[in-house]
This record gives C-alpha cells, sequence and structure tokens, in this order.
C-alpha cells in the first residue's frame, strides 16, 4: 500500500500564486477601460507588445536558468508586470520603449536579482524610470483626450495606431500623423506637467484655459476617470483579500495630507489641491498595483503603514518641487531600498513577549557576540 | 456569559464534522492482540513489569512509570503478554518502539477496582496518586502526563477545560460531551479539588459545537443543584476559528492575558485541561479504572461507517479502521490527529494510543499531494493568519538562509507550528516544515555548544590545575634554595666565631651537603621506597640466580649451552651481589642517621632545622642529614682513624673486586679486562692509603679530604 507521507497540515487553502496575480490583473481592467475611452488603443497596443516581451524573456531566463519553464510562467507574474508598464507608458509610445522597458524589468530588475520574490525593486517601476530617464521625448508625449479632440477628429482608429507605434511608413499615416501634427492636438505634456508650468496663472484662471482642465472635473480630462478605473480595481482587491489596506490608504493619506498642507488656495505657484493629486497621474495604479507589490514593500502592517506614508509624501514632494511632473515610480524606488530598514524596526510584538523594539533586538545581538 | 477576547489571526478550513457526528459513540470488537507503545506520553518510557508469559487482567499495571515525567500503562484487556519488543509506533518518525504485546483471552476480565465514589473524603496527595497511576496523559494530542500538570508551584486560580476541538474533522470530544457531560462535571470537580478549588473553573467550547454547549450547560446546573459538585463551572462558548484550541491560544480568549514565552500557563495562575482527560480523571478516580480506552474519531471519505468509537488503547488501527468501513484504495494519507496538526501514519499495524484522538483516512478530494512550492511572494497572508503574531515568511527566509540568530529574533521558538501560515500560502510553500527542521537544528546546535562548553571548561581547568602545580613546585625549589642559603650563611657565621681549625671541616660539610642535594635531586624516591626497591631488587636477583643456577644443574655436561648458561649464572650473581650490596649500604646509612639524631651529635646539626621531625620524611633533609652524619662521624674521629677506616674499607673492596676477577677468569668473562683494570686501581688506591698512614701528620687535612671525595666517588 503506498500511503502518502508527508508533514502537517494536510490541508491548503483555496488561494494560490497564480489566482492573485489572475485577481491583479483583472482588477486592471477599470483604469484600462477608461485608458482606452479616453486615449485610445494605444495603452492596449502596449499591453500586448509588453505581454509578449514580458513572456519571452521570461521564458527564456527560466530557461537558461535551467528551470521548468511552464511552471514559472503559470504564475502570471510576468504577465503583471507586463500590463503595468503598459498601463503606465504613454499610449501610442513606440514599441521599442515598450520593449526595452519590459525586457529591463523582467531580465535586469527580476531575474537578475534572482527571480520571483528576490527582486528588491519592483520590475515595472524599474524598468519604467529607465525608459523614462532614456527616453524623455517619448515619455512625456501623452496623446489628448478624447474630450478634448476639435469637432471632427475622434483619438486614432486600432489600425492607424498599430501604425502609429510600428512606425510605419506609408502615404496614409504620414497624412494622418501631419494632420494632428498640424493643429498640435494630438499630444500633449500631462495635466500635471501643464499645471506645473502654468506661466503665471493663478490656479483658477489655469484651470478655465487649459484644455485638460477645461474638458475635466477635478484632474484633467480623462485622467479622473483613469484613476477612478484603477481605484474601483483596487477595491475590487481589497474585497479579495488579495492584499490589507495599510499601505494603499497610509500612502493616498499621506499624500492628501502633504498636497492640503501645502495647498494656498490656488496661487500662480499652488502646487495643486488634494483632489488634483489624488486623480491625476499614477496615483490610483501605484497606490493598488504598485505599492501593494508584495514583494518589494514592508512585511508588518505597521511596516506596511510607513511604508505607504513615506512614498506619498515623496510623490508630492517631487511633484510640487522635482523636476519630473510624475513621481510615483521614483517615490516607490527610493522606499523600495528602505523597505528592509522599515522591516526592521517594525517587527510585530509576537505572542507572549512584552514588546519588540530595537532595545530587545541589540540585547540579542550583544549577548551573541559574548558568547562569541 | 463570560466576556471572551480575539486572538490575532487564525483560519476557517472546511469543518467537515458532521461525518463522524451521525451515529453515537460506538464500540469496537475486542482485537486479538493489543500493542502497547511504552512511551505514548511525553518524558521517560515507562518500564515494564510484566514479562513475555505472564497472564494479566484488564487494567492491570504493566509498565510503571519511570520517573517523575512518565505514565503508567495498564493491560486495556485481559490475555497473556505475547512480548516485549520494537514494533510500529503511530509517531512522525514513522520508528519503531518498545511495545508490551498482549494476546487477548476474549474474556476481558477485570482487576479489583477501587471506585472512590465519595473523592471529597481523600487528600490531594490521594487523589493525585490515583490520577497519577491511572496512567493519565494529556488526551488532546500532546500527551504530557497529566498528575505533572495537576501539582504546579504556583496557587492556581483559574483552572481552564478546553473543549474547542478546533481541528477540521475531529468530534472525539464532542461526541464526549454529548453522551456523558455529567461524568464530565463530576471530573472537572475532582480537578478543582486538587488544584485547591479554583476561583475560576471555565469551559471553552466554540460555537460550533451548540449540542455539547447545551449539555454541558445542563449538567453543570443539575450538578449544582443536586449538590454533586461544590465548584462553579461557567461553560464559555466564543467564535469557531482554527487554532482557538491551542493552550495559550484558548488562555488568551477565555482570559485576555497571554502566557509569557518560555513559561507555563500556571505562573499566570492557570492549568489547562482537555476535557477527555476530565474524562480519565473522572474513571480513574469515581470508578478506579486505570487509563484504558478513549474516543477516537474514525472519519475520512475512506471510511464508510465514519464516527466516534470507544477504543481500547492498543488496538491496531486496521482493526479500528476496518470496524469504520475503511477502503484501503481510495486511501490517499492516513493521518492520525487533525488535518492540521496530525502526521501520516504509513503502518497499519500501529495503534490507538493515549493521544490519539482521531484517525482521518482521506482520500484524493480531502488531501490531494501537494503541488511543487513555488517561490515566496512576500504577500503576507501567512503573517495574517499567524496566531502567534509571527513573520512566518520572515522566518521562512531566515529557514533557509540557516541564520539562527535571526530565528531567535523572530521569535521561532513561539511558533507553535499550527500550520495556518501553510494552509494559506499561495505559493503552498511547506513553511511549517521549514520550521520543525529549523528547531531541530537549533536544538542540535544548543546541544552541540553545551557540550562544547563543557569541554572547554574541563580544558581551563586542566591548564589551572597544572600551572597551580608549577607554582607550588616553583614555591617549594624557592623555599628549599632559600633554606640552604640561609642554612650556609649560619655555618659560615658559626665558623667564623669559632676556632680557624675548624674552618675546613665546615667547607667539607657544606660540600658534602651540597653534593648529597645533587644527587637527592636526581633521584626522587622517598627512603622508604627507596629501601622497598632494593630490597625488592634484592629479592628479583635472588630468584634470578636461583633460577639459573637451577637450569645449570639441569643441564647435561656435555651441552654446548652449558657455557652460556654459566655465563648467566656468573652475571646474575654479579648482579645479586650489586643489589645486596647498595641494600646494605643504604641500610647503614639509615641507621647512622636513626642514631644520629638520638645522639643529637652536635650543636651545629642541633640548630639544623632540617633535624625536626616534620621534615623527617623529606628526601632532601633525609640526604642531607645523611651527608652531615658522614661528615660528623668523620669530623669526630681523629684524623689517624679516619684513614685507618678507609684502608679498612679499601682493603674490603680490592678482596671483593680480586674474588670477582676470580670469578670472572674462571667463567671465561668477557668483562675480566674491566674487572682487572678495577682491581688495579683499588690497589693503587689502597696503596696510597697505607702511605698516607705511614706518612701521617696530624695537621696534614689537605691530602684527608681528597681521600674522602675519593671514597665517597667510589661509593
Amino acid at each position: 500500500m503506498a500511503l502518502l507521507r508527508t508533514t502537517s497540515p494536510h490541508l491548503h487553502g483555496p488561494q494560490t500564486t497564480q489566482h492573485v496575480m489572475q485577481q491583479l490583473l483583472l482588477a486592471t481592467v477599470p483604469g484600462l477601460i477608461a485608458l482606452s475611452w479616453h486615449f485610445g488603443w494605444g495603452s492596449l497596443i502596449n499591453i500586448v507588445i509588453a505581454s509578449c516581451t514580458a513572456l519571452a524573456c521570461e521564458a527564456t531566463i527560466v530557461s537558461l536558468r535551467k528551470r521548468p519553464a511552464w511552471f514559472y510562467l503559470r504564475d502570471c507574474s510576468a504577465l503583471v508586470t507586463a500590463v503595468l508598464i503598459g498601463l503606465a507608458l504613454p499610449p501610442l509610445a513606440p514599441w521599442w520603449v515598450v520593449v526595452v522597458a519590459t525586457t529591463f524589468a523582467i531580465v535586469i530588475a527580476k531575474h537578475l536579482y534572482g527571480g520571483m520574490g528576490y527582486n528588491p525593486f519592483n520590475p515595472a517601476m524599474v524598468g519604467y524610470v529607465v525608459v523614462l530617464v532614456s527616453f524623455p521625448v517619448e515619455m512625456t508625449t501623452w496623446p489628448v483626450a478624447q474630450s478634448m479632440l476639435p469637432d471632427g477628429l475622434s483619438t486614432p482608429g486600432l489600425w492607424e495606431s498599430i501604425q502609429v507605434v510600428f512606425q510605419f511608413s506609408g502615404s496614409a499615416v504620414d497624412s494622418y500623423s501631419s494632420a494632428y501634427h498640424s493643429i498640435d492636438a494630438y499630444t500633449a505634456a500631462t495635466p500635471l506637467d501643464s499645471f506645473k508650468h502654468n506661466n503665471g496663472l493663478l490656479a483658477e484662471q489655469f484651470y478655465d484655459q487649459d484644455a485638460w482642465f477645461v474638458g475635466g472635473r477635478w484632474a484633467g480630462a480623462g485622467w479622473e476617470w483613469v484613476n477612478l478605473g484603477f481605484l474601483t480595481g483596487g477595491c475590487y482587491l481589497l474585497y479579495q483579500r488579495i492584499f490589507t489596506w495599510h499601505a494603499p490608504v497610509a500612502m493616498l493619506s499621506a499624500l492628501s495630507i502633504m498636497a492640503w498642507l501645502n495647498f494656498d488656495g490656488g496661487s500662480s505657484v499652488s502646487n495643486g489641491s488634494a483632489s488634483m493629486h489624488l486623480l491625476s497621474g499614477a496615483t490610483m495604479l501605484g497606490a493598488f498595483f504598485i505599492v501593494t507589490d508584495p514583494v518589494t514593500s514592508a512585511v508588518s502592517h505597521t511596516g506596511r503603514l510607513i511604508y505607504g506614508a513615506l512614498i506619498g509624501v515623496l510623490i508630492f514632494v517631487i511633484r510640487a518641487w522635482g523636476n519630473y511632473p510624475d513621481a510615483v515610480a521614483f517615490a516607490v524606488l527610493l522606499m523600495n531600498f528602505a523597505a528592509p530598514f522599515i522591516d526592521y524596526y517594525t517587527l510585530p510584538r509576537t505572542y507572549g513577549h512584552e514588546k519588540y523594539g530595537l532595545g530587545k533586538k541589540a540585547s540579542t545581538s550583544q549577548q551573541s557576540l559574548d558568547k562569541d | 456569559m463570560n466576556k471572551t477576547w480575539d486572538i490575532p489571526g487564525g483560519i476557517h478550513p472546511p469543518e467537515n464534522k458532521l461525518q463522524s457526528l451521525k451515529q453515537g459513540i460506538a464500540e469496537v470488537p475486542l482485537p486479538d492482540i493489543l500493542i502497547l507503545p511504552l512511551n505514548q506520553h511525553i518524558g521517560a518510557p515507562a518500564m515494564p513489569v510484566v514479562k513475555p508469559g505472564d497472564t494479566v487482567l484488564k487494567g492491570q499495571l504493566v509498565a510503571e512509570p519511570n520517573g517523575f515525567v512518565s505514565a503508567a500503562v495498564h493491560a486495556p484487556s485481559s490475555g497473556a503478554i505475547e512480548a516485549i519488543e520494537d514494533r510500529a509506533i503511530p509517531h512522525p518518525s514513522a520508528m519503531d518502539a518498545s511495545c508490551i504485546v498482549i494476546r487477548t483471552d476474549g474474556e476481558d476480565r477485570w482487576v479489583d477496582l477501587h471506585p472512590n465514589r465519595d473523592y471529597r473524603a481523600l487528600t490531594i496527595r490521594q487523589l493525585l496518586n490515583l490520577v497519577r497511576d491511572a496512567g493519565i496523559t494529556g488526551m488532546g494530542g500532546a500527551g504530557f502526563p497529566s498528575a505533572v500538570k495537576l501539582q504546579p508551584r504556583q496557587s492556581i486560580g483559574t483552572l481552564i477545560i478546553n473543549a474547542t476541538e478546533c481541528e477540521p474533522y475531529i468530534t472525539a470530544d464532542d461526541g464526549l460531551i454529548r453522551e456523558r457531560a455529567d461524568e464530565i462535571v463530576i471530573g472537572i470537580d475532582i480537578l478543582a479539588q486538587i488544584l485547591g478549588n479554583p476561583q475560576q473553573i471555565l469551559i471553552g467550547i466554540e460555537n460550533n459545537k451548540p449540542e455539547a454547549y447545551t449539555a454541558l450547560v445542563n449538567a453543570c446546573e443539575s450538578a449544582a443543584k443536586n449538590g454533586a459538585i461544590t465548584s462553579s463551572i461557567e461553560v464559555v462558548s466564543f467564535a469557531t476559528k482554527y487554532p482557538s484550541g491551542g493552550e495559550k491560544q484558548l488562555i488568551q480568549i477565555l482570559t485576555g492575558q497571554e502566557v509569557p514565552s518560555g513559561k507555563l500557563p500556571a505562573e499566570l495562575g492557570i492549568v489547562c485541561h482537555n476535557i477527555g482527560t476530565v474524562y480519565a480523571v473522572f474513571r480513574a478516580v469515581y470508578l478506579g479504572e486505570p487509563l484504558i480506552s478513549r474516543i477516537t474519531t474514525v472519519t475520512g471519505n475512506s471510511c464508510t461507517k465514519p464516527g466516534n468509537y470507544e477504543v481500547l488503547l492498543g488496538t491496531p488501527t486496521n482493526h479500528l479502521l476496518g470496524t469504520a468501513g475503511f477502503d484501503e484504495v481510495l486511501c490517499q494519507r492516513l493521518i492520525m490527529g487533525g488535518p492540521m496538526m496530525g502526521y501520516t501514519l504509513n503502518d497499519l499495524n500501529a495503534p490507538v494510543i493515549k493521544s490519539t484522538n482521531c484517525l482521518l483516512a482521506a482520500d484524493i478530494v480531502e488531501s490531494p499531494a501537494g503541488n511543487p512550492a513555488q517561490a515566496c511572494i512576500r504577500c503576507g497572508h501567512c503573517s495574517e493568519v499567524c496566531p502567534a503574531s509571527l513573520l512566518p515568511q520572515q522566518l521562512y527566509w531566515y529557514a533557509k538562509a540557516r541564520d539562527y540568530d535571526q530565528l531567535a529574533n523572530h521569535h521561532l521558538a513561539d511558533c507553535i507550528e499550527c500550520g495556518a501560515c501553510s494552509y494559506v500560502c499561495p505559493s503552498e510553500i511547506p513553511l511549517v516544515q521549514y520550521y520543525r527542521a529549523a528547531k531541530g537544528e537549533i536544538r542540535l546546535i544548543e546541544q552541540e555548544v553545551i557540550v562544547s562548553d563543557r569541554a572547554r571548561q574541563r580544558f581551563e581547568y586542566h591548564q589551572e590545575r597544572l600551572t597551580k602545580a608549577e607554582q607550588d613546585r616553583t614555591a617549594k625549589r624557592e623555599a628549599r634554595r632559600e633554606e640552604a642559603r640561609k642554612k650556609a650563611a649560619e655555618l659560615a657565621k658559626n665558623n667564623s666565631e669559632s676556632s680557624s681549625a675548624d674552618e675546613s671541616d665546615v667547607n667539607v660539610d657544606s660540600e658534602v651537603i651540597q653534593a648529597a642535594l645533587a644527587r637527592v635531586s636526581a633521584t626522587k624516591n622517598s627512603p622508604e621506597q627507596e629501601l622497598k626497591r632494593l630490597e625488592r631488587a634484592v629479592t628479583a636477583a635472588e630468584n634470578r640466580l636461583a633460577k639459573a643456577e637451577e637450569k645449570l644443574r639441569q643441564c647435561p655436561d656435555d651441552d654446548s649451552r652449558k657455557k652460556v648458561l654459566e655465563a648467566a649464572v656468573a652475571q646474575t650473581r654479579l648482579r645479586h651481589d650489586d643489589a645486596v650490596n647498595k641494600l646494605s649500604r643504604f641500610k647503614i646509612a639509615d641507621i647512622a642517621s636513626e642514631q644520629t639524631q638520638s645522639a643529637n651529635a652536635s650543636a651545629k646539626l642541633a640548630d639544623d632545622p632540617t633535624d625536626k621531625d616534620q621534615l623527617a620524611s623529606d628526601r632532601a633533609s633525609l640526604a642531607i642529614k645523611n651527608a652531615q652524619l658522614k661528615a660528623a662521624r668523620q669530623a669526630d674521629m681523629s684524623e689517624l682513624e679516619k684513614l685507618q677506616n678507609q684502608h679498612d674499607s679499601l682493603q674490603k673492596r680490592v678482596e671483593k673486586a680480586r674474588n670477582r676477577l676470580e670469578q670472572a677468569i674462571s667463567d671465561n668473562d668477557d668483562n675480566i679486562d674491566a674487572y682487572r683494570v678495577a682491581v688495579e686501581k683499588l690497589d693503587i688506591k689502597l696503596n696510597n692509603s697505607e702511605t698516607a698512614i705511614a706518612n701521617f701528620v696530624p695537621d696534614d687535612r689537605t691530602s684527608d679530604t681528597l681521600h674522602i671525595e675519593d671514597s665517597e666517588q667510589h661509593n
């Protein structure tokens, strides 16, 4: 008789890593719909290119490391990275920008550090930052929202978008592009960027003049809906208990508090209101899909509160006083550095122990030194 | 209703309890053999008090506890002891261990029982002994001897009865409570009496057992009403969550207190007992029956008749499973205990033991073979469900890295191995397995540290001893040197006071003493030892001589070996003579020293501290005495007499040497030449001596001294 001999526990819950990743992918759908609705097919094309690149890179590297490729591809973690990159990059960005970002994310940021679970930095954000500092022109060119286009024009169709992304030379594309460019309405700086360089206008005046804000309600046309989409997805994940509320709530709260404290009522050098900060840029994508990345964040609840809050503070600091219009990627990467340090000081109090602090730790290591 | 507290973490796995509660507690037919492991508990294995071939009655003691933390074993049915040997036992290690095997006779005859219906008349000591003699151990799974837990050093304010049964599938306690709540209440009353009537008695039970809860409440009420019990018992129901039934967790739920790490609940004035144990105590005290059976849940999809069975300890699992309609083909894994903390069995002959609360014969649907573990993504689900508020994912990293310092910092020791972390891990990492392995390694390391510490201490003490001995020796040597110096100075002082004629005499003395000291330090034996050694040498030489002569006698005249033997005899004789000489010289010296002591020959010597009795055993002082004695003797003699003496001794020696030479010549010895040279030398000396006597002038001391030294050397 072949009775299985294993150690306890002999039961396993329904949760699997694959399931977690699939839930994440599912939760990006509202945001993706909002992006596509307002900015066209670009994001979807980004995602497809990024996914193919990511799966190819993952399979190659895993094979090179002599591990079963399917076993690792199955967990969908590479796909999540790809989708996040696809969502973060500007729609209609040239295909090679997407490929470079994804390749760098999977090969360098993930596998060079040991693969799944071992990477100290969020791969999607590493990939994003690499192309952001390498190709600033492509990265700061964002298509305008559908609602901002003059009458008679709409966001490019699927085939046109593919042609733009892959930069096919052809009369149709050229004429199409030139038609857009000629009216200078096809692309623009993002709302955050525009607000930052508001040419000395009062916030109120700027809102009245800038196309983004004319077409938008709180934080720029399209953008606010994209952010609300990601917020919806995030709430779904919270409901599914994929992650805890600590890091995203802390991040959003810290960002709001910083914005509120620094808001001067809308002068010409205003840093923007809390609602604008919450609903523009990559705030919600960052809060629910990047900051919650368990591999690169702090582990305890207290740790995650601190980790999220500091990211929120950093986002505001970089947005308000830094050179870049958006700051989620930099803030997250900076706090990735700090995560082990936060972990060190935020161990939870174990059952039967007075408390867990540095003093206790120091004394223990002192004892072990004494023993030596 | 009592307030309850929540515990951190916890999980809600499918309960699967209903299938084993369809029927009441069922009987199991008497098995042919009963296998009783000697170690069914935590602590030292019991000592068998029967031998193979003995017949035993039901309830008879077959193994007695071996030490304080140990438990007795009794025969669960009457029969004959078939063997005491290693058999498969239910244990995670799947190893064999010593068991008493009883072949039952089917009669099930009891020993004489001594019920104590009026248990209140008994003393605490008597009650404790009853519990201990009945071999009761914790029935919840750990199997710690209950009597030990019932005699805490601290006074107990709260007695907690654990009826939580939080593991899925298990309903043994539930079934027991439903049918025997009244007996349990009496058992609780007995425990309360043993523990000095604690103020608070709580029964903790999860709210997924409403029937059991009601049964307990009713039993407590009626018992209190009719005066059957004196203690007031509260039944506390709380939300179902695994692992509320852990001792530490239950204490937290019921009292809000945490047992300090590394301490026992008794430090908080709390004692916790399983409800099955309480029932065993009832039987042991009230009915006088030792622990020979228990309620075990047999369940799982591989059993057609799942349920609770009252089973004799030692019943082989295949017998019990057979009763429950076990299908071997369906069974994927057979688990003893619950699915969360139980261990798998791979031998169906392993018996049911005191801590077997459940046998789970799971099919492939209930317990599919696990998938290969994926990488940890630090999702933190494990730390959310950890009832001890640990960080399982960090522990996992450190366990993998064998970073034992960090494991200690992250309180690995506080892990209760409940398995909640492994249950929720989306990457299906066998976390608990890592912790068990790390704990084992840490235990090994700790033991090694103890052993190496001990070795180091031993080595250090050894070094210390050696250093101390060396220092002592140096100090003694210094003291002796100091003494000699002092004496020399004293002698010099005395000399300068006495006449100039004595001066050279003193010189001679001191020189002789120095020479004696040098020789003494060369030979380390005390005079007594020396004497014995010499005597032994003489005896040995005599023996050898006798043997050699005997051989020579037996040897036929024409034998070629005769010459060799003769030579051997001669040599042996020489050695014998030598030994005899040495002995006699030593004896003379010894006797002389004795005489000197009594005579107290000279004033100089009387001042000498070395003369004192307490130093008589000192080798150096004795040698000094000897040398001084000779010197004194010579000093007392007239010069002519001295010369005469020397002359006489020389003559003797020359005679002896001649004899030896003659013998050597007759024996055709190889050493003839050496003997001849010796005789010639002695002849010259004898002549010198004669000349000296002839030319004797009283003042001529120089030649005298020379002669003395010469003779000393030759001695």
